[in-house]
């Protein structure tokens, strides 16, 4: 029974943390796998998450801030197709614009907008989304066991926590067996081919970068508006880019990188109740060092010392017809 | 593409294209200004005054200037042998251990020992980090900009442990060290001209300008007077080319690591060891994210690195004076700006080129 005590909360928390992990995941997933590198993903959550909490505090619906977040994320990827795809820019470059620009367009209007240091005014529980109460909940939550696991773990949840799993078969079934996710990838690895059997590189570009922009506002949305109560400065903290580091380990596949997210976020679920634990034999454990385990964990991947990491061939390359 | 391949006088590319997108970028900055509700005419005039319209206020700009000059120089660096270093900001943190040792632990070493000291543990550090996706990328291959951004978060975290755990001040809460000796702190601008009788406002701004004017020279003549540098740019625009010409890419790639890591490191030198006297958590503050913006504007050319950092430094004391000013705008929309001048002038950089090329040719014709 002690176990559990330790086991469930674990679990529970660490659906909560990958729910945003995944949704950035599988943005980045669609970007890159049609040859669209986004370096962007941390700015266009972090957008999502500063628009849906406006939305959602000023108009008092959860459900509009959810909209304005995809609105904007999905602006800003469409920005990004537009600098990568039609200006054939540099795509590192213009992901790294979008990180700073939103980083300080959040600031500077949260705090001209809601006076309040940058953030925005918190939100009641009606303006959030609240915890689902699954179905005979009170009969399975008897049980010994299991029951904690259904109520806590499966149920206990907000409600963007199930579409958000559900994404990854669905990613896994667009990409492997449909004809539109077949174009995506064929675009990312030789996008010559695809434009000679007569199909448009650039639309399938640009609707990759709509997908990407869309997943990454409902994960900014999730940030600020399920998992917290409001807008604050920065508050995605670096997960867009833990979600590159998940693409990465994950190798631009759907299921591995649902892995990879789960790993990363029950690292971050362990180190925080690792804080000033000390571990027989090993002493205190330093949570500095537990968090850094998916960053280096990514570059021996991407070096190859363990089962290299490829990416799509045609990524970062922008497509120019006549050549 | 047609629009590109176009010639253009050099004038036009290299100093009109991109005063034209600078200008793209301040007017969206404009419309961010329309948006907080206030004019932003008056705050350009507010702005240019605070940053330039007192020995204060340039003493200000000049200070931010100098982190930026650092920065920008390593961005640029890294980009001339076509690498896209994003990791200036974890470099310049793990830098500032290096100072941070040598002024923690050697000011029993006179000034003149403890300068030169202070600047190798900077080069050194930073350098040692930035050789870390140097080589990977060189014999690896991984891509140095997902590395560089995994080497960002691991430089936070290992600088936190190292500063809540071993190098804090006894007896305090904040994580950071004992201020320096006197001995082992940069000497501030105003000290030193009044020293030789001149009296100049006093601000933060240090010795640490000087050696980032000398580090401007120093890769000027690297890059474009020495056998070495002309090797680092061949491999940045065509490793192929390069492999033909008997020159081993991955040897420049390591080494123009190096050297960008090392530049990155003078920001700890401004910082650490010049403004604040002392380690403190999270001291780059995003100087390593601005390089990118100055190095894109300043393309990559020392001198232009060196306009580009002046005009951010003005941008940041200017921004800081607004904010007195007009409440409504807050320091951030600088920040907003160096997202606008990086998708401006780096990735949207020759959106305006067919209409500038249509533009010059029908002005050539009339003539």
């Amino acid at each position: 029974m002690e176990q559990l005590d330790q086991i469930v909360p674990l679990l529970a928390a660490t659906i909560r943390v990958a729910v945003p992990l995944i949704l950035a995941g599988i943005a980045g997933l669609f970007s890159e796998r049609s040859g669209v590198v986004d370096v962007g993903l941390e700015g266009k959550m972090l957008a999502g998450a500063f628009a849906a909490a406006a939305v959602a505090s000023i108009t008092g619906s959860v459900w509009l801030g959810l909209l304005a977040a995809i609105g904007v994320a999905g602006v800003l990827g469409i920005l990004h197709g537009f600098v990568c795809i039609t200006q054939r820019g540099d795509q590192v470059v213009s992901g790294v614009a979008v990180n700073i620009l939103i980083s300080g367009l959040t600031m500077t209007l949260g705090l001209a907008w809601f006076e309040q240091g940058g953030q925005t005014p918190p939100l009641p529980a009606s303006a959030r989304f609240g915890v689902v109460v699954l179905p005979f909940s009170e009969t399975i939550g008897q049980i010994p066991g299991i029951g904690r696991f259904y109520t806590e773990v499966l149920g206990g949840q907000n409600i963007l926590v199930y579409p958000t799993f559900a994404l990854v078969p669905l990613a896994w079934w667009v990409l492997g067996s449909t004809r539109f996710g077949l174009r995506i990838r064929a675009v990312g690895e030789s996008p010559a081919a695809v434009d000679t059997a007569g199909i448009s590189v650039v639309r399938l570009r640009y609707a990759a970068v709509l997908i990407a922009g869309a997943l990454c506002g409902v994960a900014g949305a999730y940030i600020s508006t399920a998992q917290g109560a409001g807008f604050v400065r920065d508050m995605t903290g670096g997960r867009g880019f833990l979600a590159l580091a998940a693409l990465v380990l994950g190798k631009w596949r759907p299921w591995p990188t649902l892995f990879g997210c789960l790993l990363f976020a029950a690292l971050d679920a362990v180190a925080i109740r690792l804080q000033g634990v000390v571990l027989p034999g090993i002493g205190a454990v330093p949570v500095e060092f537990v968090q850094t385990i998916p960053y280096i964990m990514t570059i021996i991947l991407l070096a190859g010392f363990v089962g290299r990491a490829i990416p799509p061939k045609a990524s970062g390359l922008p497509y120019v017809k006549d050549r | 593409m047609s629009g590109t391949a176009l010639r253009l006088p050099w004038w036009a590319d290299y100093i009109l294209l991109p005063l034209l997108n600078l200008l793209l970028a301040l007017l969206a900055a404009g419309l961010v200004v329309v948006a907080t509700g206030e004019n932003p005419l008056d705050a350009v005039v507010t702005m240019v005054n605070g940053a330039f319209g007192s020995g204060e206020g340039i003493g200000y700009t000049l200070y931010y200037a100098t982190d930026m000059i650092y920065t920008g120089l390593a961005v640029a660096v890294a980009f001339h042998c076509g690498l896209f270093n994003i990791g200036a900001e974890g470099q310049a943190y793990i830098a500032g251990l290096g100072v941070a040792l040598v002024c923690l632990y050697l000011d029993f070493l006179p000034f003149w020992l403890v300068l030169p000291l202070a600047i190798a543990g900077a080069a050194l550090f930073g350098a040692g980090y930035a050789a870390i996706p140097g080589w990977l990328q060189a014999k690896r291959g991984s891509h140095i900009v997902i590395t560089t951004i995994m080497t960002n978060f691991i430089a936070y975290a290992a600088m936190e442990y190292i500063l809540v755990n071993v190098l804090i001040k006894p007896g305090q809460m904040s994580p950071e060290t004992r201020y320096f000796a006197p001995n082992a702190v940069l000497p501030k601008m105003d000290a030193m001209f009044a020293a030789i009788g001149v009296d100049i406002a006093a601000t933060p701004l240090n010795l640490a300008f000087v050696v980032a004017l000398l580090c401007i020279a120093l890769v000027w003549v690297l890059i474009w007077h020495t056998r070495w540098g002309y090797s680092l740019r061949v491999v940045g625009a065509s490793p192929r080319a390069a492999v033909y010409a008997g020159i081993a890419p991955a040897g420049r790639v390591i080494q123009a690591m190096l050297l960008s890591g090392a530049l990155a490191g003078g920001v700890a030198l401004n910082e650490v060891m010049g403004a604040q006297g002392k380690l403190l958590i999270n001291f780059p503050s995003g100087y390593g994210f601005t390089g990118i913006a100055v190095a894109l504007m300043g393309r990559n050319h020392p001198l232009g690195v060196l306009i580009a950092a002046i005009l951010f430094g003005a941008l940041y004391q200017g921004g800081a004076e607004l904010t007195f000013d007009m409440p409504a705008i807050s320091p951030y929309l600088v920040v907003a700006l160096q997202g606008l001048v990086i998708l401006f002038t780096g990735g949207l950089a020759t959106m305006l080129r067919p209409a500038l090329v249509r533009a010059l040719r029908i002005g050539a014709g009339a003539r």
